[in-house]
């Protein structure tokens, strides 16, 4: 079968786990001889050409660059087109408005638009993202007439609208993937339209996916779904051998417990300063990081001025690639405090690299992780208190290391892809079958 | 004529509070009052109170017919004495009856057993105590933790002066053997050995409210048929169980109180059983050969072995750091240190510290107040971190330890060359009123000098 599929990110241009997670699946669906994949991503990074955003759209004016992805150790290719457009994953029509704004004083381009008077305004930018997303949606559409597949699968509420579009040309099934929902990116407070178009995307889909029970629930409970479609799926970790790189070694011979992710209320790290505070009233050998970047980051560095352990507690701003397992190779301990985490390939990555991971009750990967504490994001004395049996009970990491990378290793993405492939084949409305990997 | 011998375990475990690291050093008091009361509360209305008014209706009926054995250890003891008093009532009224034989096992349900003879002992003997200041009877028959048993620890046990140990009649060690006869330790064979029938056992208090199971329910009737069907030539049957059995693990709509009810009855009226305990048997039956279990088993889990409590890097780690202390243990008199020391060996929280989610599960879980290993160890490691601060204090360090032990021998030393030279003295005043009154004959003289030769010998070698 052919699969027409959406996404929003595609490497080199990785932002956060859910790029991650579709070129996972993407590369693990490569296993199946009988599935094909034809990925459609906006065009998010890299691009010179940003006039579109300000020209009227028409599915006629959109430039699509045709891609061959080959995976190196598979005789399989993947088609994949960019779409030119400045969709941004995992923001909000607010936190877009924040992004587009830095890049505006770098651009001559945009203060034209400024003469028109419409750019001081949240308004005008918020309504741009919506604005994107219905011009995704006509891309995809005229993907959908030019190319023959049997199935249409869009991964999180930015590409369910293009896959909608998509079931309209062409009357083929459509399955959503939900990576995540607005309750979990706003912490409760919905965004209107967000959530209309996540519950248009869900009801219009033959099937859904989630990425956890956590997930499954909230699809359920808060968007009405019906269960009986609801299917989840977890996600895997690709197992990557990196070799250490050539004089990253930690400088100071103490501890460090790190926290890795973008800095919003969903990730909590606010919990992560309180906890690390705790923990440093009893211990000196130990250094806090918070790797990564985002809305609540000057808040956390004055709380942690505050608190007076900024000689202890580092910020390192965003993150990319191999900065990543560095950043993991000199942990001792790895925390994910998430408020609400639809499932969280971090820890696994943490695990590869054999550091302790600590997680939230509340994320998805609870769901399928022995080793590893799990506690409730807001109680930060459980969280000082794994952390600090961490760093002061060696049995703990050694039996962390010992038994979580074999239960990591177990996570592969092939196994995931096998089951979004029973998904596919029951929205197909055909029998299941176990094909050879 | 067979004999059956009924055995059931009473030990309840007192449970930690979520101990965080920053109450080390600052909050000396570990215990969940809160847990353990209810926990206990509601097993002796569940199983100890109603299954200790069948029994002690059982035995007064058939008048020295029906005879048990128990044992229950030092921690259940105190526990009835704070908070259910009436339930240790009831079991002296057991007692009462003569028929209920004691048995020994360590105070604190621990796994001592494996590690240190001298604390062993003692904490044999300060059970054995308490179960005499109770019961009146001092116990001659040993029941370690758990089953746990090996031929060192059985030899161990026979110079403590026990006649006879329980454990478990695991097939690994028994091969072809049935269980159904008395054997004797490997090591030393007058230590006999009286092996668990864990098939006849696990029908009751695993199987027994089991719907799945193709013999459900079970009956007295159907179970003394079973009994019945042994070969001719067995002699025993040795049912081993926990206590909580009866009301806890099978509830009483399950009919369990009916069958402990009528059990006795219908195997005694069958003609073909006699009940004895274990001391009873020892004396009855004469050894069929000796059992060979260089390796400790224990009645738990598929494996039978000691994977529950120390199968696992926490475990061996936490026990490894718990035992640490125990040098400076025996040298602690503090009465509040020793209660807490007890607490801190019961065989529970390594228990809470197993791994082996998978194919026993089941079991673990449900005794189980934490909900992942890693939490449990965490918690015990908090809190045995506190205590040895606290043990610090009152027994210090290593480093000034050494010293006084230094200084000791020095004044040892200087204490034999004192005898040594008083002797000394005493030899040539002999001598001199020897050489005065010339009359004591040569031999004697002589004897009396390699003596005192000898012994000193001895003592500058013991230093």
């Amino acid at each position: 079968m052919k699969v027409l599929m959406f996404g929003w990110e595609f490497p080199p241009h990785i932002s956060g786990g859910l790029g991650t997670a579709s070129y996972g699946l993407t590369r693990g669906l490569a296993h199946y001889d009988d599935v094909n994949v034809l990925f459609v991503v906006p065009k998010a990074y890299g691009d010179e050409d940003r006039s579109a955003v300000d020209n009227i759209i028409g599915a006629s004016d959109v430039p699509i660059t045709r891609k061959q992805v080959k995976f190196e150790d598979l005789q399989k290719k993947v088609d994949y087109f960019e779409v030119d457009s400045s969709l941004i994953p995992y923001v909000g029509p607010e936190e877009f408005y924040k992004l587009t704004q830095q890049k505006v004083s770098s651009r001559s381009r945009f203060i034209q638009t400024d003469s028109e008077g419409r750019l001081p305004f949240t308004g005008k930018y918020g309504a741009d993202l919506l604005q994107e997303i219905a011009r995704y949606a006509l891309v995809a559409e005229v993907i959908a007439q030019e190319n023959e597949f049997d199935l249409i699968h869009a991964h999180d509420w930015l590409a369910y609208p293009a896959g909608i579009a998509a079931k309209k040309a062409s009357g083929k099934p459509l399955v959503v993937h939900v990576h995540a929902t607005d309750f979990d990116r706003s912490g409760g407070s919905v965004n209107p339209s967000v959530y209309a178009i996540e519950r248009e995307g869900m009801e219009a889909a033959d099937k859904v996916i989630t990425v956890s029970n956590l997930t499954r629930n909230i699809v359920i409970d808060k968007y009405g779904i019906d269960p009986a479609k609801v299917v989840t799926v977890y996600n895997a970790v690709e197992p990557v051998e990196r070799k250490p790189r050539l004089g990253i070694t930690k400088g100071v011979d103490e501890k460090i417990v790190t926290f890795l992710g973008r800095i919003t209320m969903q990730k909590g790290p606010e919990y992560f300063i309180e906890a690390a505070h705790q923990v440093l009233r009893r211990m000196d050998n130990v250094r806090f990081v918070m790797a990564g970047s985002g809305d609540m980051m000057n808040k956390m560095i004055k709380r942690s001025a505050q608190l007076g352990i900024t000689d202890r507690f580092h910020f390192t701003g965003f993150l990319k690639g191999d900065d990543v397992f560095d950043m993991f190779r000199l942990s001792d301990v790895y925390v994910m405090p998430s408020v609400s985490e639809p499932f969280g390939i971090s820890p696994l990555e943490a695990m590869m690299s054999d550091v302790p991971v600590i997680i939230s009750k509340q994320s998805g990967v609870a769901e399928i992780l022995t080793h590893a504490i799990k506690v409730d994001f807001w109680d930060i004395n459980a969280m000082a208190d794994a952390i600090y049996s961490i760093l002061k009970y060696p049995a703990l990491p050694k039996m962390f290391k010992k038994h979580g990378r074999i239960e990591v290793d177990h996570l592969q993405w092939r196994h995931s892809a096998a089951h979004v492939r029973q998904v596919y084949l029951s929205a197909l409305g055909q029998p299941i079958s176990n094909s050879n990997a | 004529m067979k004999s059956v011998c009924l055995y059931f375990q009473i030990h309840q475990p007192f449970r930690y509070r979520k101990y965080r690291f920053f109450d080390i050093g600052n909050d000396h008091y570990y215990y969940d009052d809160y847990a353990n009361e209810t926990i206990l509360r509601k097993v002796a209305n569940n199983c100890y109170l109603p299954a200790n008014k069948v029994l002690l209706e059982q035995l007064k009926k058939h008048k020295g017919r029906f005879k048990i054995a128990l044992s229950i250890s030092g921690i259940a003891l105190e526990q009835f004495e704070l908070y259910a008093p009436e339930v240790l009532h009831s079991f002296q009224e057991l007692a009462d009856t003569g028929y209920v034989e004691f048995l020994s096992e360590t105070y604190s349900h621990s796994l001592v057993s494996l590690f240190d003879g001298e604390s062993f002992e003692r904490q044999v003997k300060d059970h054995d105590d308490k179960i005499e200041t109770y019961f009146g009877q001092r116990p001659t028959v040993f029941r370690n933790t758990e089953m746990i048993y090996s031929d060192d620890i059985g030899d161990k046990v026979y110079k403590m002066g026990f006649k006879a140990m329980l454990t478990e009649g695991a097939k690994h060690v028994l091969g072809w053997k049935s269980p159904n006869f008395l054997y004797c330790n490997a090591v030393n064979p007058r230590l006999k050995v009286l092996m668990r029938n864990y098939k006849l056992s696990d029908d009751i208090s695993f199987r027994f409210s089991n719907k799945g199971w193709n013999e459900y329910p079970l009956t007295a009737e159907k179970f003394v048929n079973w009994m019945n069907a042994l070969d001719k030539n067995e002699e025993m049957i040795n049912l081993f169980m926990d206590y909580e059995t009866f009301g806890e693990h099978q509830t009483k709509d399950s009919g369990i109180f009916d069958f402990l009810k009528n059990f006795p009855e219908v195997a005694l009226n069958s003609g073909e059983f006699t009940f004895d305990t274990p001391s009873e048997i020892v004396d009855k039956y004469q050894p069929i050969s000796a059992v060979h279990v260089p390796h400790p088993i224990s009645w738990a889990d598929e494996e039978r072995d000691l994977s529950a409590w120390l199968g696992n890097e926490l475990q061996e780690e936490a026990f490894g750091k718990l035992y640490d202390l125990k040098d400076r243990m025996l040298r602690c008199t503090d009465p509040v240190m020793i209660k807490d020391w007890n607490y801190l060996q019961i065989s529970d929280h390594m228990y809470y510290m197993c791994t082996k989610f998978f194919s026993d599960g089941e079991v673990h879980m449900y005794f189980n107040p934490y909900s992942s290993p890693y939490e449990a160890f965490i918690n015990y490691m908090n809190v045995l971190s506190d205590f040895r601060i606290r043990l610090n204090a009152l027994v210090p360090e290593s480093e000034t330890d050494r010293e006084i032990a230094a200084l000791k021998e020095v004044i040892d030393e200087k204490e034999d060359r004192l005898t040594k030279a008083e002797e000394e003295l005493r030899n040539l005043k002999k001598k001199l009123k020897e050489a005065k009154g010339a009359t004591l004959p040569k031999v004697e003289k002589k004897k009396t000098t390699k003596k005192t030769t000898a012994k000193s010998k001895t003592k500058s070698k013991s230093n």
